[in-house]
């Protein structure tokens, strides 16, 4: 089967292209990117600040289960509703820098519609610092497990 | 994790993947991988020595010489790897969806 979300990373290159065909119109799908209590729920962060528009700039802040605070932010540079959104994204106090982000959404029939991700990093060691984060946050949750079974020891 | 932090520099440097090409086709001697560079030849033994450190290569002793092979298995981890990657961002992207449908 066909995967639905693709990640292409070129070894040696400094970007990575992120493709989405999603079962929802185009309207629906921008509407996930721009309204702060749909991007809460999706991507599990509170939304501190967001201006969709040209110059605009944004600021998200996760809470993981320890109380440990993470923040995203950025800056809009341009924004076409129903087209595009090209943003810096900045995951603060991560090895993998600032990217530059090209969002561009799709109609590709009716009730169907695509998102097409182009991050552009610093460098290719950024770029693979980035890959491996589900890695590290994997590791975390199995750190955490293990706590709370031996928090429940004892 | 730093094994494979390592992996991932070594793959980084043109060389050492100009290096892996080589490789995939033919076991060779440090001597014999060298003349195919114009670096020096203690650079191109510093990256055979970084890529054997995180076993993208073996070596292998051949009588007085010693001989650099490639290792897929090392290489096929690396594929492996964006796969969580793309998970992460699958499962987002499904949560979502579910979520838009729900606003319909």
């Amino acid at each position: 089967m066909e995967q639905r979300t693709k990640v292409i990373a070129e070894d040696g290159k400094q970007d990575l292209l992120i493709t989405r065909e999603f079962e929802l119109p185009l309207e629906l799908l921008f509407r996930a990117y721009v309204e702060p209590e749909i991007i809460e729920q999706w991507m599990g962060t509170k939304v501190l600040k967001l201006e969709n528009k040209k110059y605009g700039g944004y600021l998200f802040e996760t809470t993981n289960p320890q109380g440990n605070k993470f923040r995203f932010n950025g800056t809009i540079h341009d924004f076409v509703p129903n087209q595009k959104i090209t943003r810096t994204f900045e995951f603060e106090n991560m090895p993998f820098g600032v990217q530059l982000e090209f969002l561009e959404f799709e109609k590709l029939a009716e009730s169907t519609s695509k998102l097409t991700m182009h991050s552009i990093y610093q460098s290719v060691v950024h770029r693979n610092e980035n890959l491996k984060l589900p890695f590290s946050f994997g590791i975390n949750a199995a750190h955490n497990r293990l706590q709370e079974i031996v928090n429940h020891l004892k | 994790m730093n094994l494979r932090r390592d992996v991932f520099q070594a793959i980084a440097d043109p060389t050492r993947r100009a290096i892996l090409l080589l490789l995939a086709s033919q076991s060779m001697t440090a001597g014999a991988i060298a003349s195919n560079f114009d670096t020096a030849r203690p650079t191109v033994s510093k990256h055979l020595q970084i890529l054997t450190e995180c076993e993208l290569l073996k070596q292998e002793q051949q009588g007085r010489e010693i001989y650099y092979h490639f290792n897929p298995e090392k290489m096929k981890e690396i594929a492996d790897f964006i796969e969580p990657f793309r998970k992460m961002w699958n499962d987002r992207f499904n949560k979502l969806e579910n979520i838009m449908k729900n606003q319909k």
